[in-house]
C-alpha cells in the first residue's frame, strides 16, 4: 500500500513539476506541428500525394517528438540529486521509475493526441482512419515513452547524450512505426485493423512489464 | 550449475582470470589461425571453383559464399555479445563484459558485409542497388543496433560503467531483433507483395551446400581470432597497473 | 531500527581505482550504534567516492561493504539508511512542504512530524515558499530535515556544514548528537572540526 503512496506521489510530484515549467508540455507538441508543416511545403502540396504519406509523417513526427521529449524524463533530477534520492527509496525502483515515464507521457505523449486530429486535417486524410489513428497514438506513444526510457536512462549521465540517444532509440521504435503507421494506412481505404491494434496492445503490455526493469537497472548505473 | 561438470566449472573460472586467459590464447592462437586458414581454403575452393553455376543467376550466385555466412555471423555475434553482457551483470565477471564489448565492432563489420554484398547481388538480380527488402531491411536495423552500442560505449568515459551500459543495451536489444524481423517482414509482405527472395529454392544442391557450411565455419573461427586479439588487446589496457601484465611486458622485450 | 538485530556497518578490504589512481586500498572499518565515523583528506583523497561506494551508487574495486552481515544489495539497508549529498536533491520548482512530503512518501515516517522537522532546522514559516527563493543554507536545512521526518538509523552525509553559518553548524551537530543517542549512526565527511561532545567519534584519514 505505500509503495502505491510512493508510486502516486511522484505521478503528482512530477506533473506539478510540468504544470510549474509548462515550456515542456508546449515544446514536443510544437515541434510536431512544425514538422508536418514543412512536408507540405517541401513536397508540394499535391492533396492525393499528402493524403497517400499523411499515416507515414503523422507517425514518423510523432516518433521524433517522442524522442525529443525524451531528454526531459530524468535530466532535471538528475542535475539536482533528486534521482539519487529516489534510487535510494526502499521500494522498488522499477516501480518508481515507471510513476516517472507515466506522468512524462501525460504530459508529452498524451496532447499529441489532441493536435492530431487537426493534422490530420491538414493533410487531407480520409475522416474514418481519424479514429485508428488516434487509437494508434494512444497504444503507440506510450511504448515509445518506455522504451525511450531505457535510452535516456543510459545516457543521462553523458555531457553530450542527445546524438547517441536517437541512435540507441530509434531503430527500438521500428515496429511501432510500422505498425501504427499501417493501421491508419489500411483504415483509410475502410480495411480491417483489428490485427494491427492487436499487436499494438501486446508491444504496450509487453514493454510495461520489460522496460522498466533496464531502466532502473541502468540509472543505477548512471549515477554511479 | 549442477548439471555441468566440475571440470567445466573449474576450467571457465581459470579462463576468468587475466593472466591465464593471456597465457592460454597464446598457446591456443596459432591452431585456431591453422584451422580458419584450412577451412576458408576449402570452403572458397568448392563454392568458387567445384560448386557449379546456377542455372538462372550463372556465376553471380556465388557471393553467397560470403553474403550468408556474414548474415548468419551478424545475428550470432549480438546473440554472444548480449548473452555475455547477460553474464558479466550477473556474476560481474570481468572477462565477460570485455568479450560482449570486444564483439559488437566484429559483429558491425559482418553486419556490413552481409549489407555490402547483398546490394552487390541485388544489382544482377533486382537491377538495382538498394531494394526494400525485408532481409535488408533488418539487416541494416541490426548495423543501426550494433552502432548504437559501439557509440555507447564511446561515450561513456569509465570503462566499467560503460561495459555494464552495453550489457543493458544489448540484452534490450536482443529482446527487440525477433520483434523487429517479423514487423520488418510483414511490413514487407505487405508493401511489396511477394518479391523474389533469395533462398526460395527449397533444396540447395549438396556441392552447393557443402562449401557455405565450410564457409560458415572458417567465419566462426575468423570471429573468435579477431574476438581474441581484441580481448587480449583490452585485457592489456584495463589491467596495464597489474603484476602480470608488467612482467609480460618485460619478457617481451 | 529493529529490536531484534543489532545495526552495523562493516566495510571490509575496500579499495577504489579511479583512473589509474588508487584513491584507496584496503580500508577496513566498523561502524556501530550510537557512533560517528568521519573521513577527513584533501579534495581527490575519495571521501566522496566512499561515501558512494557505501551508498551502493558505485561498486568498490575491491572488497565489500555489510549492513548487520549482509551485503548491501540484498539487505533491509536501504530501509535504514538515508543520504544527503552535494547536491540537495529537492526540487527548485516546488515548495518546501512539497518536497517534504515527496520525501516522505519515500521512506517510512520517523520521529518526526514535517511541521516538527521543520521547526527544528528553523524553517517554520517557510513552508509554502518555493526552494527557489531559499538561501543556499537554507537549502542544505531542508535536505537534513528530510532526515529527521523518515525513519533512517544510518545517516550519510557529504560534507553537511558547506553554506552554513555558525549557527546552523551547531543545530546540526546537535541533531547528530541526538541521533546518535536515540541508537543511530552517522557517516560523514566535512571539512570543519566538528564538536559532538559525548559522541564516540572515529576518524579515517583518507590520503
Amino acid at each position: 500500500m505505500s509503495l502505491f503512496y510512493a508510486f502516486l506521489a511522484i505521478i503528482k510530484r512530477d506533473l506539478l513539476l510540468a504544470v510549474r515549467r509548462r515550456t515542456e508540455i508546449a515544446n514536443p507538441l510544437l515541434f510536431f506541428i512544425l514538422v508536418i508543416t514543412l512536408f507540405p511545403l517541401g513536397i508540394g502540396a499535391q492533396p492525393h500525394l499528402l493524403q497517400a504519406i499523411a499515416p507515414g509523417i503523422i507517425w514518423v513526427s510523432a516518433l521524433l517528438a517522442a524522442m525529443l521529449s525524451l531528454d526531459s524524463l530524468f535530466r532535471s533530477d538528475f542535475d539536482d540529486g533528486s534521482l539519487e534520492q529516489i534510487l535510494l527509496s526502499p521500494y522498488p525502483t522499477s516501480i518508481l521509475v515507471l510513476a516517472k515515464i507515466i506522468a512524462h507521457w501525460l504530459v508529452t505523449g498524451l496532447p499529441l493526441l489532441i493536435v492530431a486530429p487537426l493534422l490530420a486535417v491538414f493533410l487531407g486524410m480520409p475522416t474514418q482512419s481519424l479514429g485508428v489513428l488516434l487509437l494508434t497514438l494512444l497504444l503507440g506513444t506510450p511504448v515509445l515513452s518506455l522504451i525511450g526510457a531505457i535510452g535516456v536512462a543510459l545516457t543521462v549521465g553523458l555531457r553530450r547524450g542527445g546524438m547517441i540517444l536517437s541512435l540507441l532509440v530509434l531503430p527500438l521504435y521500428v515496429p511501432v512505426l510500422i505498425f501504427a503507421g499501417n493501421a491508419v494506412e489500411m483504415a483509410g481505404s475502410g480495411l480491417p485493423v483489428d490485427a494491427q491494434i492487436n499487436i499494438l496492445i501486446s508491444m504496450l503490455c509487453l514493454s510495461l512489464v520489460l522496460a522498466p526493469w533496464p531502466t532502473a537497472a541502468a540509472l543505477k548505473m548512471s549515477v554511479n | 550449475m549442477f548439471l555441468i561438470p566440475n571440470a567445466v566449472v573449474r576450467f571457465f573460472h581459470r579462463m576468468a582470470s587475466p593472466p591465464h586467459f593471456y597465457a592460454f590464447t597464446d598457446k591456443v592462437m596459432p591452431w585456431l589461425i591453422i584451422i580458419f586458414v584450412l577451412l576458408t581454403g576449402f570452403g572458397l575452393y568448392g563454392g568458387l571453383y567445384l560448386a557449379p553455376a546456377d542455372y538462372q543467376q550463372g556465376d553471380s550466385y556465388r557471393i553467397i559464399y560470403i553474403h550468408v555466412p556474414s548474415a548468419w555471423m551478424s545475428l550470432f555475434i549480438y546473440m554472444v555479445m548480449a548473452i555475455s553482457g547477460a553474464i558479466g551483470l550477473v556474476w560481474r565477471i570481468k572477462l565477460a563484459e570485455i568479450v560482449a564489448i570486444s564483439s559488437a565492432p566484429i559483429g558491425a563489420s559482418f553486419t556490413f558485409i552481409a549489407l555490402f554484398t547483398g546490394s552487390l547481388w541485388g544489382k544482377p538480380m533486382w537491377g538495382t542497388w538498394w531494394v526494400w527488402d525485408a532481409r535488408l531491411t533488418s539487416e541494416l536495423i541490426l548495423l543501426f543496433l550494433y552502432l548504437g552500442v559501439i557509440g555507447l560505449y564511446g561515450a561513456i568515459d569509465d570503462k566499467r560503467v560503460a561495459s555494464k551500459a552495453v550489457a543493458i543495451l544489448a540484452l534490450v536489444g536482443v529482446v527487440n531483433i525477433p520483434i523487429i524481423h517479423y514487423s520488418v517482414e510483414w511490413w514487407n509482405t505487405l508493401h511489396q507483395g511477394p518479391t523474389v527472395t533469395k533462398m526460395d529454392k527449397p533444396s540447395i544442391h549438396i556441392s552447393m551446400l557443402i562449401p557455405l557450411l565450410l564457409m560458415a565455419l572458417s567465419f566462426k573461427f575468423y570471429y573468435l581470432i579477431a574476438l581474441i586479439q581484441r580481448i587480449r588487446i583490452e585485457l592489456l589496457q584495463r589491467e596495464r597497473n597489474a603484476q602480470w601484465v608488467k612482467t609480460k611486458v618485460l619478457e617481451q622485450n | 531500527m529493529k529490536n531484534n538485530i543489532i545495526s552495523r556497518l562493516q566495510g571490509q578490504d575496500l579499495s577504489c581505482v579511479r583512473d589509474d589512481r588508487i584513491l584507496f586500498e584496503a580500508l577496513n572499518f566498523e561502524l556501530n550504534v550510537g557512533q560517528v565515523l568521519l573521513l577527513e583528506g584533501e579534495n581527490g583523497s575519495g571521501k566522496t567516492s566512499l561515501l558512494r561506494i557505501l551508498c551502493g551508487f558505485r561498486e568498490p574495486d575491491a572488497g565489500q561493504v555489510l549492513w548487520c552481515d549482509n551485503a548491501i544489495n540484498d539487505s533491509q539497508y536501504y530501509d535504514d539508511m538515508a543520504y544527503v549529498g552535494h547536491l540537495d536533491g529537492v526540487k527548485k520548482e516546488l515548495t518546501v512542504l512539497e518536497n517534504l512530503k515527496v520525501s516522505l512518501a519515500l521512506g517510512q515516517s520517523g520521529h518526526y512530524s514535517i511541521p516538527q522537522a521543520l521547526a527544528k532546522v528553523q524553517l517554520t514559516n517557510f513552508d509554502d515558499a518555493l526552494v527557489q527563493s531559499l538561501s543556499a543554507g537554507q537549502k542544505r536545512r531542508l535536505s537534513l530535515a528530510r532526515l529527521l521526518i523518515t525513519k533512517k538509523t544510518l545517516w550519510i552525509l557529504d560534507e553537511p556544514f558547506t553554506s552554513l553559518d555558525k549557527q546552523g553548524i551547531s543545530l546540526i551537530e546537535s541533531l547528530m548528537t541526538e541521533h546518535c543517542k536515540a541508537g543511530g549512526m552517522i557517516i560523514l565527511t566535512s571539512h570543519h572540526d566538528i564538536a559532538l561532545p559525548n559522541v564516540d567519534v572515529q576518524r579515517i584519514l583518507l590520503s
